[in-house]
């Protein structure tokens, strides 16, 4: 398999002052198309912000980070904005829906701002690829925390994006929901061939991924293949 | 129960100051919108004050004396003379109009004043350029006397100083020109240059003829220093020792009654867009105080979860705001206050009147409370909110909605003692009852309006297009900037429009003068000898004119229904004909013009009791009826006459007409003299100007005692007064903006929270910051375009009804004024909203993602 992701020597630190906090270590890391790969380690190992880098939302102080073959390094915040939009979908512990939107809307909006055709059909099978074909027109106050995070998925799939990257995506929600939820993701990624990339404290959920890597303190310190 | 409610008031002001002390944050643009409006509402009034000082402190220099007795051709008699020389000082003077010619062929008219230089000024100084002696500057040498001169004179005769000219049948020789004339304030606008001579020289010109208009001034240096009240005394006792002599006195402390009320008038005009001003600010003070309860959120139900009822939090919250709005409102004052202070050397430098920064305790009071309303009525809705909502509630940041009826009485109730405080401070009644109920339907129809677009939006399917569906989703949204940005930026759009529709109907008004509506020229004080051959010389130099001639002379009511004139029962608009002599004619028939709107006019031969025809609205300001009895006093004759009938009067079309036309038979043998008018057309505004400069011209020539005014030159005369304060009023309409520009800002730093991470979603999704800035340009753009709608209708309407009902003049739309000030104010809602929005357009995602 080729790699869909390069990082090389990343460092990075957040906070200023005395609240300056080193978080990712010097790392290196190659991760391949279509696999799935998660990232373990207590709260403050760096995992979430691993993450975010991988994702294209955090910007390193030092290294590279490739996706696809484009150092996003390098790109401005706003071909970043555009790289991410085409190639990494993105799916959050607190779902991060659009709150003046309905669901059908909320997932139209990646579609729309890159310029594919017929959004709203797309988005449509999209959300009943998800199981939530009777619930478009509901904004997200009216949806379950499940049905918040199935939206989200559906929004960050619908792009077919080389990389999917969730963050403690069953996190708020009760084990029985968040089971489904890992079954909808690890469904999607088989079905679309994403690479999927996944940061958690559940180790059930971590144990689904073919890679998993530990983090401590900023640093990998473990890097085990199922 | 008192005690334990003072207890309960002394704890929670505690908890409220020890709060506040302890966290001060988020007050900025309420404090400034607060500031900003009270200081402008101050500061208008303290302005006004400090004139009307300057006025009082400089009543003697200004009037020239402690009184002054006005004659209208004719002198004080030996006794009346005797009489005031015995309490003091006296110093006589004459003015008069006249046309002044220069041996070019160049003529113009003049203001003349004719003193006694051993006596004038009795207060004050002349200044001359150049400086000489006021005797040396105006006496006779060789036949020929001194003038001082306007300078404005020099260049419309295009001579300088040493250069010969003709006033009447006399030559003078330019002198020395004026600097500064202690009194100018008391003679009033007048049409042509000042100009000084000697009253030997003004005997020597033959322009003193019977019936010609010249006031006689008298002015009294009373004996001693006497104080306000002794001079009120003064006028007492010489109205009492000669009831019949018809003059008109005016003393220090009201030397110019007529400057007084206008001054009033235009303070109110701008004290109310001040208060205009404060109003839009409101809008800031609700969002700031909305702020406020968010972030004290968690706070208040702690409070309330340690034992606090809602009434006892609510009225924490409403301590911390009162104290932050009463800072507010006493740095307001204080800036306000100050104003004439720092004014006064810029208005001694732009102006001739006189200014005395004084503190104005009375306007500093009702600032002082306008101040405090507006911060009440803007900020109780907000604050209910946390008194109605129960703590899990105020834990779980649960926004549905509340009861708040209350509140809304509250704010209402504060909103009338605003409307009550308005027509209590207000010096016309009528402007501010039009005020009150216009700001209030408009902010009423704003604050409608931003309800049903939000409704609207609420209901109806959402647009395909992803950045229209956005915007709307914005303004849609709970918390949304729609009522804040509709009503502030709508108030001061409306008030805008207003202004300009206003100045742009008087502006209309006076350059009427360049259409063939209204007479070329008006001829005064045409001796009854020359009244044929000036029509005679009319026809002959302009044959297709309409020349209309009337008599008219010059008399002052004295008593209304058989009782002398007491003005406090005389309705404010027709206090007007009181000031000083009025034009009086008489006529056989109806002049054009006049409608018969009650009674009957006299017969052609009528030769009863004299009988009066008035117009109908001043009759109605007097309080008069048909058959009712007025007296009026005429070149010190004194006439009865009966009212026999009311007219209306078509003002506008400045053709002869007057308030009183008396019966012919009144005036049988009276002296008098004719009032002229010659109306013609011209192809073009060229051709109608070259001949109204050969009227001029042959006028001189053959009749060079003979006044011509040019309608065109007073009417720009005056338009460019109404220039002047319409650059007053739009100066305080930028405070207006001001405090609209802050409550705007509010409402779009009050959103942030949410646009931060609408902003981060849509990033992380792949949205460009390009992309974002056009959603929120449409967003602010569609609530801009819905404010600028709203308020052009209701500036529209609201000036509708001041121009055609109270004004009663030509409504016009100004097209393309209007434009630029909805284009403007689209411009500037967009800019300010783009460049608040850009801060967390720029933030990087991940930083966002870690706030949120």
């Amino acid at each position: 398999m080729s790699a869909a992701i390069s990082l090389v020597e990343v460092d990075l630190t957040l906070g200023q002052d005395a609240a300056r906090v080193h978080v990712l270590k010097n790392i290196s890391l190659n991760i391949a198309q279509g696999e799935t790969v998660s990232l373990l380690g207590p709260s403050g190992s760096g995992k979430s912000t691993l993450l975010m880098t991988l994702a294209g939302l955090e910007r390193p102080d030092r290294g590279a980070v490739t996706i696809a073959g484009t150092n996003i390094t390098q790109l401005s915040e706003d071909a970043l904005a555009r790289f991410r939009g085409e190639h990494i979908g993105i799916v959050f512990q607190s779902f991060l829906l659009i709150p003046t939107m309905t669901a059908l809307e909320n997932v139209a909006v990646p579609l729309e701002l890159a310029g594919k055709a017929e959004p709203f059909q797309r988005a449509r099978e999209a959300l009943e690829s998800v199981g939530l074909g009777a619930r478009l027109s509901h904004f997200p106050k009216q949806l379950s925390g499940g049905e918040q995070q199935r939206v989200a998925i559906a929004r960050a799939l619908c792009m077919n994006p080389l990389i999917l990257a969730a963050d403690e995506p069953t996190g708020n929600l009760d084990s029985e929901t968040g089971l489904s939820i890992a079954d909808l993701i690890f469904m999607q990624q088989k079905m679309h061939k994403t690479t999927l990339i996944l940061a958690t404290h559940d180790e059930d959920l971590a144990a689904r991924c073919s890679r998993r890597l530990r983090l401590k303190s900023g640093t990998i310190i473990s890097d085990t293949c199922a | 129960m008192i005690v334990s409610k003072l207890a309960a008031f002394r704890l929670n002001l505690k908890i409220a100051v020890r709060d506040l002390l302890g966290d001060r944050r988020g007050f900025g643009i309420f404090i400034a919108c607060i500031i900003i409006g009270v200081a402008a509402i101050a500061g208008v009034s303290s302005l006004s004050f400090s004139l009307a000082q300057g006025l009082s402190h400089e009543g003697r220099t200004i009037l020239g004396g402690d009184a002054s007795i006005s004659l209208m051709s004719r002198s004080l008699s030996q006794e009346q003379k005797d009489y005031l020389t015995a309490r003091g000082s006296l110093s006589e003077l004459s003015l008069l109009r006249a046309m002044a010619h220069y041996a070019s062929g160049e003529s113009s008219v003049i203001e003349i004043k004719a003193i006694d230089p051993a006596t004038y000024p009795a207060f004050g100084a002349l200044t001359l350029n150049p400086e000489l002696p006021l005797s040396e500057a105006l006496s006779e040498k060789k036949g020929v006397f001194g003038l001082i001169v306007e300078t404005t004179l020099l260049t419309r005769l295009d001579v300088k100083l040493g250069d010969m000219i003709t006033i009447g049948n006399q030559r003078f020789e330019i002198r020395s020109t004026l600097m500064n004339e202690p009194d100018k304030l008391a003679g009033g606008i007048g049409f042509g240059p000042r100009v000084f001579m000697t009253r030997s020289a003004l005997e020597a010109s033959g322009l003193a003829t019977p019936g010609a208009i010249i006031r006689n001034l008298t002015r009294i240096r009373l004996t001693g220093n006497p104080s306000d009240q002794e001079v009120k005394n003064f006028h007492s006792e010489i109205n009492s020792a000669f009831p019949n002599a018809g003059w008109e006195i005016r003393t220090r402390d009201a030397v110019s009654p007529q400057f007084s009320r206008n001054l009033d008038r235009f303070t109110q005009l701008l004290s109310l867009i001040a208060l205009t001003a404060l109003i839009a600010g409101g809008a800031g003070v609700a969002n700031s105080v909305r702020e406020f309860t968010e972030r004290k959120r968690l706070h208040f139900a702690i409070l309330k979860a340690l034992g606090a009822s809602g009434s006892q939090v609510f009225a924490i919250a409403l301590i911390q705001i009162i104290i932050a709005g009463l800072i507010a409102t006493l740095l307001g004052l204080i800036v306000g206050s100050s104003i004439p202070i720092f004014a006064a050397n810029w208005l001694h430098q732009i102006s001739d009147l006189p200014f005395t920064p004084s503190v104005n305790v009375e306007g500093i009071l009702i600032g002082g409370c306008y101040g405090l309303l507006v911060t009440f009525i803007f900020a109780v809705i907000p604050l209910g909110r946390i008194h109605e909502m129960p703590v899990s509630r105020l834990l779980r940041d649960d926004d549905q909605p509340l009861r708040l009826w209350r509140y809304f009485i509250l704010s209402g109730v504060a909103a009338f003692l605003l409307i009550t405080l308005t027509l209590f401070s207000a010096s016309d009644l009528k402007l501010g009852v039009i005020y009150s109920v216009g700001v209030a339907l408009v902010f009423a129809s704003l604050r409608a309006a931003s309800w049903a677009i939000v409704l609207v939006i609420k209901k109806f399917k959402r647009p395909y297009n992803s950045r229209l569906r956005l915007a709307l989703a914005n303004i849609g949204r709970p918390k949304s900037i729609a009522p804040a940005l509709i009503i502030s930026a709508g108030l001061t759009q409306t008030l805008l429009i207003a202004l300009a529709l206003v100045e742009g109907a008087v502006h209309h008004e006076l350059i009427r003068a360049d259409t063939s509506e209204i007479p070329n020229f008006y001829f005064l004080d045409i001796p009854k000898t020359q009244t044929e051959p000036f029509n005679e010389f009319l026809k002959k130099t302009m044959p297709e004119a309409h020349i209309e001639h009337v008599p008219m002379m010059r008399g002052r009511i004295i008593e209304l229904k058989g009782k002398p004139l007491n003005r406090s029962t005389i309705a404010e608009e027709a206090k007007w004909v009181l000031e000083g002599d009025r034009g009086i004619t008489f006529s056989e028939t109806l002049p054009d013009n006049s409608t018969l709107t009650d009674g009957v006019w006299w017969g052609k031969d009528y030769a009863g009791a004299p009988l009066v025809s008035l117009e109908q609205k001043v009759a109605e300001g007097f309080g008069l009826k048909i058959g009712d009895q007025i007296r009026v006093n005429i070149l010190g004759r004194d006439l009865t006459a009966t009212v026999a009938n009311f007219r209306k009067v078509d003002w506008r079309s400045y053709a002869i007409n007057f308030v009183m036309v008396f019966s012919p038979n009144a005036f049988k043998s009276a002296p008098y003299t004719e009032l002229f008018t010659i109306s013609y057309t011209a192809p073009s505004l060229d051709a109608r100007d070259k001949k109204d400069a050969i009227l001029t011209r042959q006028t001189a020539k053959e009749f060079p005692n003979i006044v011509s005014i040019r309608v065109k030159d007073v009417l720009m005369a005056v338009d460019k007064i109404a220039t002047q304060l319409a650059f007053a009023a739009r100066a305080a309409t930028v405070i207006a903006l001001a405090t609209a520009g802050l409550a705007l800002t509010s409402a779009i730093m009050s959103s942030q929270r949410t646009r931060l991470y609408d902003t981060v979603i849509y990033k992380i999704l792949g949205a460009p910051r390009r992309w974002l800035m056009s959603v929120y340009a449409l967003e602010f753009g569609l609530l801009g375009l819905a404010a600028s709608i709203i308020s052009l209708f209701a500036g529209i309407c609201f000036a509708y009804g001041l121009i055609k009902f109270i004004m009663k003049i030509d409504f016009i739309i100004p097209g393309a004024t209007l434009i630029l000030i909805l284009l403007g104010a689209l411009m500037l809602i967009i800019a300010l909203g783009l460049t608040l929005s850009w801060r967390i357009l720029s933030y990087p995602a991940a930083a966002a993602l870690r706030r949120l």
